[in-house]
Formats: C-alpha cells, structure tokens, sequence
C-alpha cells in the first residue's frame, strides 16, 4: 500500500512538472538500435544528441525509442509517442520500410517529422505533407549521381548489382535515370545474401569495365572481401551506404580504391562541418558516417527553427524549418518545394588512413544541386 | 554461357556445399543420436566466428585462430549441452524448439552486449589470398578451394569416426536404440555431451571459415541454419551420409539456380523482369527440391531409422 501511494505521488509530480513547463518541446527519436545494421542508428542518435547537447536548452526534451527495425514496431511506438508522450516532433528512422509504416500518419496527425536517413519516392511525391521534411536526401540522389559521375567519367559498359527489394530495384532505377547509356547487365541478389561467388563469377564472364552495386551493411562487407580475393581487376563504384566508415573498417584492405558517393564527407573543408567532425571524434572516439551528420544537421535545423518558433505555432514553426537556416555541415543546403533538400553530391575514394586503417577521402564533385524527380508528383 | 563460367559455378556450387556439410552434419549428429531439434546450432557458428576473429586479431595466426574457434565452440556446446540441453531430451520436440530458441536470443544479445553490433574484422591469411588459375582459364580464390579441402578431410574424418572406433560405434548403437545402449553400461550422458561438442566444434569451424570470408556479426548462424535444416531433411535425418549428399546438392541448386534462372527467364521477358523472377525463383529453388525429395522419399535419401 505505501509502495502504491508513493508510486502515485510520484506520478501526481511529473504531470506536475509536465504542466509547469508547458513551452518544453519534446522530441520524439525511434530509430534502430540493435539488430542487423544498428550502426546507422547509432550513428544517427549520436550524431543528433551531440548538436542536443552543444545547444545546452533546457527546454528540450529527446525520447529515444529502439525499432529494431521491424515496421511493426516502429508504428507501435510512433503512436506512444503521440498519444502518451504528446511529441511535438519525430525523427530517427532509417529504414524506408519503417518511414512507409509511421511517417504518413504521424504527419497527417498535426506532428512534424525530419527525416534523418530514409527518403522513399512516395514520401517525395505523391504522398509528401507539408509536415514532413526530409534532411538527408531522397534515396536515388547518391546512386543518380553515381551515374551521372560513371557517365562523365568515360565508362561505358557498367554491370550494375543490388538486392531484389524496393530500396534495390530504386537504385538501379535511379543510377540509370542519370548515367542515359546501356548497361551490360542487372544482377539481383537475395536481401540478406551473404555469399557472392556465383555472382562474382557472372561478373568475370562478362565484359563490363566497370561494377556499381548498391549492397547496405553487412552485405556489401561480405561482398567487398570475396571480391579481393576473387582476382577481378574492375573498378568499383557504389553509394556512400556500402562505404561509411563503420563498414570499410570491416572490410578491411578489400575496401581500397573503391569510390563512392555521399551527400556529405567528414573532410569537406567548411568551418560547421570542422567543429562537427572534431566534437564527434572527442566525445565517441571514432570518425562519424554521413548517418551522425545528417543526425546533427537534423537537430541543428530543428534548433534553427525553435529559435523562431515553438512548433505548437504550426505554420510560423513550418516557415521557419523551411527557411532552414541553419550552417549544414553539408556546406549549402536548402529545402525544394517537396521538402527535400536540393544539394551537392560529392565523390569519395577509399583510400589508407594516416594509421593504416581505411578512411574515406573527398576526391570531387559528382553533381550540383541534385533534385529528386519525384518532386513534380508532389502537390501539397 | 561458357565452360568456363559452368565450372566455376560447380566450383561455387561444391564449395557452399562442403561449408553447409560442416553444419548440417552436426545436426544430424546430434537429432539422430538424442533426438534433439537443436536451433541454437548456428549460436555455435557465431561463437566459432568470434573466437576466431578476436584470436587472429590478438595473435596473428589465423590457424591458431580457427583452433582457438573450434575449441571455443566445443567447450560453449559442451556448457550448454550439461546446463540446458541435458533436461531437453525427454521433453516435446516443442518443448526442445522453445528452449533452443531461447538459446539464440541469448547467444546473440549476450555477443552484441560484449562486442557491439558492429561487425568484427576477419580475413584470410596472405598465404590463402589471391586466386589460382582454373583449367579452361578462370582464376578462382585459393580460400574457397581451402574451404573445400577441409570439408572433404571432415567428411573422411568423420566417416572413419562412425565406422572405425569405439566412439563411432557407440553413436550409432544410440542412434538405433537409446535405452539399450544405457542398459548396457555405457554412461550414456557423457556419449550425449561428447557428440554434442562435436557437433558444436563442426558449427564452429564453419563459423570460422566462413567469416573470414563473409562478415563476423550478430546472427550470421540463423540464414545458414535454415539451409542446414533443409539438407538434413533432404539427406535424412541422423544420416551422416544423407548430410553430406544433402550439401552438396543444396549447394550446387542454389549456385546455378541463382544464376541460370535469371538468364534462362532472359530469354522471353525484359531484362530487369527476367531478374525479378529469376532471382524470386531461384530463391524458392531448393525448397521445391526439398519438397519434390520429400514426395517420393518421405524420410529423406537416407533415413537413418529405416
């Protein structure tokens, strides 16, 4: 009984506390956390509360919630974060998936969402919200500028390779939107696939010069280690999600050479993406991925805005993430008519670190102020 | 489609084969002897993978490192066969599937829990890089041809273990008949740990194998363990002999599935078509041949209890 009654006191207080701080503003984060590809989550998380803490506001709330990234899952916890937590906004998923399963109600509920990571066609066109902003990119932006960097290049007979799931068959549908040449071949392989040799053996019979595979975590580092030891002389191209700093770790020497492109590098000279990258490596000891940038860009526009307004005054809240004024570690950053950013793709190769441990280096520009296609589908 | 890519494809074929034998016939072991359906068995390859890893890493011997990976799974089926599995083997194979699948769950959350879930680095030694040149002029990775050495040395090793010892005569005097062989004074508890860790030490040196190849993280026994399953049902459970042909056929389906269907579909649909079938098809392939196996041969090629 005692127990009881100090139980209910305790929670007599908080609502107390919660009725005090009424202009607190709570952040609502599910993202992936543990399970297969849980580094991307991690990454984001960090990435985001790192900008949180530098901030210092007291008035800002952040509830982190793990998905394990099962859809199932994450909608459960979408609609706690509604309707117990009351969140004025969302963010943190990575998985298309997920996005497909929560944004869409989350947005059509009154609460923003910012995307940190997924960005699915249909969230850029038909099914875009004036409450959705997506941070990070739209998904084909990095494969597209593949393309179109492969193309300028003076390849002309790629082999392209992904798994036959959505986000696969939209990244080769996004590499051949913008390299407009004939490919020598598709190959689709199983999502989960862990071993390559019946694949690498296609690809040595045929007379491709050049390889573009889109394999996410723990697939492109399986893939890149049999492809070393294959004795396969092509060179390699791919999205910056087959070669974060996490994963070329993993790989190891396989992963040298291999080029890559990524909306963001963590030695792109600008003076917000120094500071970033130097706090990051203070306070987690590691070079952080583009997933801890785009985590902190998301929290720095979310600060830029609650600076303006708080987001219970909607549209005031709206303009002012729109405006996204805020210094992106991405160097320029802007938000197109589908809320989705137009920006800079740049190209990366993998090359050996100063401590003899792969890192990626920034070799150039693939392509400027890239927008999605999608955005024309969008009417909001 | 050229000779060379066919080989090379066998080739592949073989070799996934030889590395799902080491599994499966661990499974076989110990389904034929106690009849346990063990799901846990690829924790034992995650195991192997991990010692493996952390040994060569601190080391530098990648054969010490494969020694250290075995023996670690080994002793940790070992472990679990006296603490857990041993109160299983008179339950319900329900009963069996619940508590081994809950040795998964703890497996994999106590490994994140000590290594994080980010992948560890593995890779072959410099003396197993590289390729060699294949008859028909094909270069193919002296790793996968290792892989293959080793499971035909298993698959003689074994072969004379079960047919030649004591030890061997004993596994199968349980596989026939369980309470006889007690009835005859051999203390059959130490029987069941012994072939236990056997079969745990075969799942983790194909743990081993394997991650130098593929990547060594959380739950990378589970899509295997699917595969072991369905050769042994395929061979026949508790047939070592069934285990071995069972391989090699999944593997060699699987290789060519995936690549011959895909081309074979190309010939009457659009590329990227032909590969969405191809590929959803091939996918399916060995679970149709374990279904067109099961119709004529309910109990597998070689049932053991015939």
């Amino acid at each position: 009984m005692n127990k009881l009654t100090r139980a209910g006191l305790g929670l007599l207080m908080t609502t107390a506390v919660a009725t005090a701080q009424a202009e607190e503003v709570r952040i609502g984060m599910i993202t992936t956390l543990s399970g297969g590809g849980s580094h991307l989550g991690v990454d984001v998380r960090d990435g985001f509360m790192l900008a949180i803490d530098q901030a210092a506001r007291d008035d800002i709330e952040v509830l982190i919630q793990d998905d394990a990234r099962r859809p199932d899952l994450a909608k459960t916890l979408s609609n706690e974060f509604m309707q117990r937590d009351e969140v004025d906004i969302m963010t943190g998923i990575i998985w298309s998936n997920l996005a497909m399963a929560v944004v869409p109600s989350v947005v059509r509920q009154g609460t923003f969402y910012l995307s940190p990571n997924a960005g699915p066609s249909a969230l850029a066109g038909r099914l875009c919200h004036e409450n959705y902003f997506n941070v990070a990119y739209q998904n084909d932006n990095l494969h597209g500028a593949m393309g179109a960097y492969m193309r300028e290049q003076g390849f002309e007979r790629p082999l392209l390779m992904a798994p036959n799931y959505p986000a696969g068959t939209d990244a080769l549908a996004g590499f051949k939107h913008l390299y407009e040449g004939e490919v020598v071949d598709e190959l689709y392989t199983q999502l989960g696939q862990t071993d390559y040799a019946a694949e690498i053996a296609q690809i040595r019979a045929s007379d491709a010069d050049s390889l573009f595979f889109f394999l996410p975590g723990g697939m492109g580092i399986s893939f890149m280690k049999q492809w070393q030891n294959s004795g396969v002389e092509m060179p390699v191209f791919g999205a910056a999600f087959s070669f974060d700093e996490i994963i070329i770790q993993a790989v190891g020497q396989a992963a040298i050479g291999a080029i890559n492109t990524s909306e963001w590098a963590h030695d792109l000279d600008n003076a917000a993406n120094r500071a970033f990258v130097e706090a990051f490596r203070e306070a987690h000891e590691r070079t952080p991925t583009l997933y801890a940038a785009q985590g902190y860009d998301t929290a720095r526009l979310i600060l830029s805005a609650l600076d303006e307004a708080h987001p219970d005054d909607q549209d005031a809240f709206r303009e002012a993430l729109r405006a996204a004024d805020f210094a992106s570690v991405r160097g320029d950053f802007r938000f197109g008519p589908n809320q989705h950013p137009i920006q800079d793709i740049y190209v990366r190769e993998v090359v050996e670190g100063a401590d003899g441990k792969p890192t990626n280096r920034l070799v150039g520009l693939a392509i400027e102020d890239i927008q999605d296609v999608y955005a024309e589908q969008c009417r909001m | 489609m050229s000779a060379t890519l066919l080989i090379e494809q066998l080739i592949n074929g073989l070799q996934l084969g030889t590395m799902l034998f080491l599994m499966a016939s661990g499974l076989t072991l110990v389904f034929g002897v106690m009849g346990l359906i063990n799901l846990a068995h690829g924790s034992f390859y995650m195991v192997g993978a991990y010692v493996t890893a952390l040994t060569t890493a601190s080391t530098g011997s990648f054969l010490l490192g494969l020694a250290a990976g075995s023996l670690a799974a080994a002793a940790a089926g070992a472990v679990v066969e006296v603490l857990v599995i041993r109160r299983l083997y008179q339950r319900s194979h329900l009963d069996q599937v619940l508590a081994t699948f809950a040795l998964i769950l703890i497996f994999s959350e106590g490994t994140r829990w000590l290594f994080g879930s980010s992948p560890l680095w593995l890779s072959p030694p410099d003396w197993l890089s590289g390729s060699v040149a294949l008859p028909g002029g094909a270069r193919y990775p002296v790793y996968r041809l290792m892989i293959i050495a080793v499971g035909v040395l298993i698959a003689a090793g074994l072969y004379l273990l079960i047919s030649h010892t004591r030890l061997g005569m004993r596994i199968r005097a349980g596989e026939s008949d369980r309470e006889m062989i007690g009835a005859l004074g051999i203390d059959i508890r130490r029987l069941y740990t012994l072939v236990f860790a056997l079969g745990a030490a075969l799942a983790g040196l194909a743990g081993s194998l394997v991650g130098a190849l593929q990547s060594v993280q959380v739950g990378m026994g589970e899509p295997v363990l699917i595969l072991a399953f369905v050769v042994i049902v395929i061979g026949g459970i508790g047939s070592i002999k069934g285990a071995l042909l069972g391989a090699i056929l999944v593997g060699v389906v699987d290789t060519l599935g995936r690549i011959f269907l895909p081309a074979l579909f190309g010939h009457f649909m659009s590329p990227s078509e032909a590969a969405g079938v191809g590929t959803a098809l091939a996918a399916m392939l060995i679970y149709i041949l374990m279904a067109v196996i099961l119709a004529f041969k309910p109990q597998g090629l070689f049932a053991a209890h015939d």
